[in-house]
């Protein structure tokens, strides 16, 4: 089990790591598109979109369907759930980290402000 | 999302990115000058008392960071995990690197750099795994950062 999600993370991460493909979900998460229009969008010839598409196609972050001539595309039925939820947890992590830094921080800056003010006098 | 900074929500957010096959990015801005934020870093009486978020419920044993070029760390917590490295560059109050060592020759080298600017720090924290396969396992077995537990929590939702 523990390998099937790894594979999958692969894929979807190796998916993500083109930022052309990022901005191709998040055209998807506003709408479903056409290749075509999607070539067009980020000024791509139809057979690059294609390959793109692919990918995530392949990565499971994107379906296909045709309908007559047009293939239009949306978001697949994973999205990006797990990818998500790893970063979440992961951040989650840093930011109660970054909360507590934050508080010791700002009892630093006091004090340096109350041994300055008793420096000064 | 709840990563807002509570001083200042909406600018002192926590922004988590893999940038690369090899990279984690994690950043974070402080309403401090640099020095000050990177005293809460290097001095271990501070360090320790952020680095394990309370609300996680683990406890850190022992917190030994000898901060300077060449020298280790080590962080035990509770249930008998340790952590530890060695510092590669220190240059206060800009730049710190440490190596992750208790995951052998998959761990992860952590540069974390403080950038201040009109009185505010961004921290910067940038992990470079030794190849894309390190940072897959480490996310696949939930061994990213030191709570292993909420990983695996994580694991058996991803699975269910």
């Amino acid at each position: 089990m523990v390998q099937y999600i790894t594979a999958r993370l692969d894929a979807s991460f190796a998916a993500l790591s083109d930022a052309t493909r990022r901005g191709i979900l998040e055209q998807l998460g506003r709408a479903d598109t056409s290749i075509t229009e999607l070539a067009n969008k980020f000024h791509m010839t139809l057979t690059g979109m294609k390959k793109h598409v692919g990918v995530l196609e392949q990565a499971g972050l994107v379906a296909t369907e045709k309908i007559g001539r047009v293939r239009t595309c949306k978001l697949g039925p994973r999205r990006l759930a797990e990818e998500t939820a790893w970063i979440a947890a992961y951040r989650l992590l840093w930011a109660s980290r970054f909360d507590e830094l934050d508080q010791i921080v700002e009892e630093l800056k006091q004090k340096e402000k109350s041994d300055g003010r008793k420096r000064k006098k | 999302m709840a990563a807002n900074g509570k001083s200042d929500p909406g600018t002192n957010r926590t922004t988590v990115e893999r940038k690369s096959d090899r990279e984690l990015v994690v950043t974070r801005t402080f309403n401090a000058p640099a020095r000050i934020v990177f005293d809460a870093w290097t001095k271990p009486e501070l360090f320790r008392r952020w680095w394990v978020p309370k609300s996680f419920g683990l406890t850190l044993v022992s917190c030994e960071l000898d901060v300077r070029v060449g020298g280790t760390y080590r962080l035990v917590f509770g249930q008998g995990a340790a952590f530890f490295g060695r510092y590669i560059d220190v240059t206060p109050p800009s730049r710190l690197v440490w190596t992750n060592d208790e995951g052998g020759d998959d761990g992860a080298v952590t540069t974390v750099t403080f950038e201040e600017r009109d009185g505010k720090t961004l921290v910067v924290v940038h992990d470079l795994y030794p190849s894309k396969e390190a940072l897959d396992d480490a996310i696949a077995s939930g061994s990213t950062g030191a709570f292993s537990e909420q990983f695996e929590e994580l694991d058996a939702l991803l699975v269910s």
